[in-house]
């Protein structure tokens, strides 16, 4: 699997991810500078966690707008997978690729912990290697991973399996609908941690996957979504 | 020389500035004549106790700060040690207490800007943040209002950059009601061969400013930070910086980039006193003089003055002296990074100072006679008289009250507390390098970016020690800095202290100090743990109240693996703990005195130096061949806390049989050198076996086990109940106001 990983300027995550993508897949992914205009030819594009410009403005909303872009939403559109993480996930959600927006937490405060999600729908090369309903525990860094959107798209997006991964209770307890408990920790509508677009090609999720996948994370439960996505993609 | 539009200088003006009338009149005759405006702003702020240590100097000489593993100690922007196979770790701790007591968000966020330039200035990565805070009586009604500001301006600054905050410690007392600390600590890793230096070289080359703009904040900030507060302390809300931990992450990408090439001659961030320290400090290193051209400075504002433009503390902002014909290779790579670069002077041979603007000339003074001139002070000082001690029978434990209730009261209280309301804000797990962060082990561990390679770093000091003993207190920081390293399993490297204390005017003040610096002194020598960078805030008084002599201490220890370290959780049923050390039951001073018996009294633990060292060795001995399960140094609260803290982490409960009949002074005496581990149960024997050819004393506490902590032939004391007591109080005080 070749893979590239944009980089914006205030982008933190980028070696996180590239470490997690060169330990699945063998190879070092291409780190695209996002004033580049060009992609590589490769098979996912990971856009990483961070503070790109800043958070100004609103997170990941200028960073939507720089050159690479245009070439990832091209890339996109011809089935090439992307994974947008934390950041990521706001800016290919400001981009268009993904519907709804990701808010403020509900607490007003950053959060970093460990998080019981449940995987909801395995049909993706993005959780393939996971059982449907399976509970795993990913590391959240966030201040802004609060999603919305509006009755009728989460209706949607839940009838269509788009909904990916949801926050549950380390039981797997799912809270009703806009439950704001413990375990969610942005009060995301319908405890939505991450979701995919109508294809499954692109996955955006708060969570971070890429920090929990070696012994030396104490937590290898990310780990099966990037073997997964090398099994698919090689 | 002209001095048209500056306004005229007098005595009283240098007092407004901060000098004493002997300084001004000392600055008359370097001079020659009187100084310009913009000349006396620069001499103020440069004789200033922030800059010129003028009252601690006498005494931060008498630190070890050498040894094999010292690259450069104290005197550069931050400390070096090596971590070998061509590694080298750079860090120091600094306070930002003033300003954080004025705009806390601002104020601690601007803390953490500084001290990682200081680290990335010298070419290293910054790889770890820690912080140190002293807030007020919770009670108190700012307390609340700056928990929340530190925290959040903390969290905004270092989350941002993308460098984890993996620790720390948080203490409550009302010495602090008008004058909070925070400490901040950075640590970064270079090439040995590859650090950059602040002494200027080079007839002729360019002086670079690169960054943000400059802008009036900060102005005088130096100066504010060497006065005591008053009433009217919020109206220098003005004076405290505004920090931009986007355009820093963007400065340090940029710096590292430079860096690699050969571009760079000398680099020195523009901290406390801006272009003033940052130039004079790095001409005056390298014997030579400079001239600026501030009408070149990037400024954000319009009609600034040479004096304003001299004494901003605008962040995120560096001067770096360039080789010839580098300019643009350098300029190509703050293009890049969008950050501002500018060519603003010339080194030259005059050793002078020679500011420029409009075609003007408003600073002409020579650097080596004013920075040699700055004030240096014996202050009279008087020893702390020794505390009482306490009477025997303090160590009966109390017929009223049962030994969950005063656990479960210890536990609660807001020095015990559970600070995850406060660590949880911090992001410590980017760059997926950490591997102990706050709550899982005694110091937090990261390994070295693409190595196996870790290493361990802690910050320590318990104030109210230093108040009833600052020899003691000094002396116990410093060894619990270095227990905290040990009991992880990391070899202790070095130690970079952050010394905040009151008006050093005051003799009672100025002997807490000398005392303080005493006890660190004798203990860095004895544990072969010298000091390499530092920083110290003095006059930290409101309306004459003093705060607690708190030398903060960051330490950092090497672990040739970052997997070997240990944890404080238990992990197994039926695991053997053990206790290291041994105590006499010594109660002055500790929680158990004060939360149950309400009593601030008695010497604090004496500090054998050489047991320290010797169960150091120990300990680290055991973990380095695998046969730590768990490991827990015993600090706050005493043994029996210890072991809640251990059961809490990992869920799993002890049968304490070996505490049977114990009194409080065992369950709850600060005993210093100790450590409880947890080995498996067929190890036990041979880790007896090896303590006892180590002389060292080490008896068996009991099994993990179950759900509670059991035995002792009293009720049992479940982990739900001790966790729940103790995860509250914090998250409860802090919902209060909201």
């Amino acid at each position: 699997m070749k893979a590239a990983v944009i980089v914006f300027p205030g982008s933190n995550r980028e070696r996180d991810a590239v470490a997690a993508l060169e330990a699945a897949s063998g190879t070092k992914p291409h780190l695209v500078w996002h004033r580049d205009t060009e992609l590589p030819k490769v098979d996912l594009i990971l856009v990483p966690g961070g503070f790109s410009y800043g958070d100004y403005l609103r997170s990941g909303a200028m960073a939507a707008h720089s050159p690479i872009m245009r070439e990832v939403k091209a890339r996109a559109d011809q089935g090439v997978r992307v994974l947008g993480i934390c950041n990521g996930f706001q800016i290919i959600t400001e981009a268009g690729l993904l519907p709804g927006a990701l808010m403020r937490n509900a607490k007003l405060k950053f959060i970093c912990r460990t998080v019981h999600l449940r995987v909801e729908n395995t049909d993706s090369p993005f959780t393939a290697k996971y059982r449907k309903g399976q509970i795993v525990r990913y590391p959240v860094a966030h201040g802004d991973g609060n999603y919305w959107t509006d009755a009728e798209t989460v209706k949607r997006l839940d009838g269509e399996g788009q909904v990916a991964f949801r926050y549950v209770s380390d039981e797997g307890d799912a809270a009703p609908r806009w439950n704001r408990n413990d375990w969610n920790p942005n009060g995301s509508l319908d405890n939505i941690a991450g979701i995919f677009n109508a294809k499954r090609t692109v996955l955006g999720l708060m969570p971070h996957p890429e920090d929990a996948v070696s012994a030396f994370h104490g937590n290898t439960d990310g780990k099966p979504m990037f073997d997964g996505l090398v099994e698919a993609l090689s | 020389m002209t001095t048209a539009q500056q306004p005229a200088v007098s005595l009283e003006m240098a007092r407004e500035f901060g000098l004493s009338e002997g300084e001004y009149n000392n600055a008359l005759e370097i001079l020659g004549r009187q100084p310009t405006y913009t000349e006396l702003g620069i001499i103020s702020v440069m004789w200033s106790e922030h800059c010129s240590y003028k009252s601690s100097k006498k005494w931060l000489m008498t630190l070890p700060t050498t040894g094999p593993q010292v690259i450069c100690g104290p005197g550069e922007n931050a400390g070096v040690v090596d971590a070998g196979d061509g590694d080298a770790i750079i860090f120091k701790m600094e306070s930002h207490n003033h300003p954080s007591y004025i705009e806390p968000f601002q104020g601690a966020a601007t803390g953490v800007g500084g001290i990682l330039r200081d680290v990335f200035t010298m070419g290293a990565r910054p790889i770890a943040n820690m912080n140190a805070l002293r807030f007020g009586a919770p009670e108190h009604p700012k307390t609340r209002h700056l928990v929340s500001g530190v925290v959040a301006g903390i969290a905004h600054y270092g989350n941002c950059v993308g460098v984890p905050t993996i620790g720390g410690e948080t203490n409550f007392h009302p010495a602090y009601n008008g004058n909070i600390l925070v400490n901040a600590m950075t640590v970064g890793v270079a090439k040995a061969d590859r650090i950059f230096y602040s002494a200027a070289a080079g007839i002729g080359n360019p002086v670079v400013y690169v960054g943000s703009k400059t802008g009036r904040d900060g102005i005088h900030g130096a100066t504010m930070a060497s006065a005591e507060f008053s009433e009217d302390s919020e109206e220098k809300r003005p004076t405290v910086q505004v920090g931009d931990p986007f355009t820093e992450k963007l400065l340090i990408e940029a710096c590292l980039e430079l860096m690699e090439t050969d571009a760079i001659v000398a680099i020195q961030d523009m901290g406390a006193a801006g272009l003033t320290s940052s130039s004079v400090e790095m001409a005056g290193k390298g014997g030579l003089g400079i001239e600026l051209v501030l009408d070149d400075v990037p400024m954000r504002e319009e009609g600034m003055t040479p004096y304003e433009i001299m004494l901003s503390e605008s962040q995120e902002r560096m001067l770096i002296i360039l080789k010839p014909g580098r300019e643009e290779v350098a300029k190509a790579i703050f293009d890049k990074w969008e950050l501002d670069f500018a060519v603003i002077g010339t080194l030259t041979d005059t050793g002078k100072l020679v500011i420029k603007m409009h075609g003007q000339t408003w600073c002409d003074m020579p650097i080596a006679p004013v920075s040699n001139a700055s004030p240096l002070y014996d202050r009279p000082w008087e020893p702390t008289p020794a505390a009482a001690e306490l009477e025997d029978a303090v160590r009966a434990l109390p017929a009223d009250k049962s030994l969950g209730d005063i656990l479960e009261k210890i536990m609660a209280c807001p020095d015990q507390a559970s600070k995850r309301w406060i660590w949880e804000q911090y992001d410590s797990l980017v760059n997926g390098d950490t591997r102990f962060m706050s709550g899982q082990a005694d110091a937090g561990v990261v390994r070295l970016p693409g190595q196996s390679k870790g290493i361990a770093v802690t910050t320590d000091c318990t104030p109210r020690y230093c108040l009833a003993d600052p020899v003691r207190g000094g002396a116990q920081a410093v060894a619990e800095a270095y227990r905290n390293l040990s009991a992880v399993g990391a070899l202790p490297l070095a130690v970079t202290d952050n010394m905040n204390f009151g008006n050093p005017e005051k003799p009672r003040i100025m002997g807490q100090f000398v005392g303080a610096i005493q006890g660190m002194a004798d203990a860095c020598r004895a544990l072969d743990f010298p000091v390499v960078s530092g920083n110290v805030s003095l006059y930290n008084e409101t309306n004459g109240e003093a705060i607690l002599p708190t030398p903060a201490i960051g330490a950092v220890g090497l672990l040739p693996d970052a997997m070997i370290a240990v944890g404080i959780a238990f992990k197994n049923e039926g695991d053997t703990i053990l206790l290291v050390g041994e105590g006499t039951g010594h109660l002055g001073q500790s929680l158990y005195l004060r939360e149950i018996l309400g009593r601030e009294e008695g010497p604090p633990p004496p500090v054998d130096l050489a047991v320290e060292r010797r169960n150091g060795e120990f300990v680290r001995g055991l973990i380095a061949e695998g046969l730590v399960v768990s490991s827990h140094d015993i600090q706050d609260g005493g043994l029996l806390v210890t072991v809640a803290e251990m059961a809490m982490a990992g869920g799993i409960g002890a049968n304490l049989s070996g505490l049977d009949g114990a009194d409080a002074g065992t369950l709850f005496g600060e005993d210093q050198g100790r450590y409880v581990l947890a080995v498996r149960a067929d190890k036990a024997a041979a880790v007896q076996e090896k303590a006892k050819a180590a002389g060292v004393p080490v008896s068996v506490l009991g099994k993990t086990n179950g759900t509670a902590l059991t035995g002792r032939g009293g009720e049992a004391i479940t982990i739900a109940r001790l966790k729940a007591a103790n995860e509250a109080w914090l998250p409860g005080y802090m919902a209060a106001a909201e």
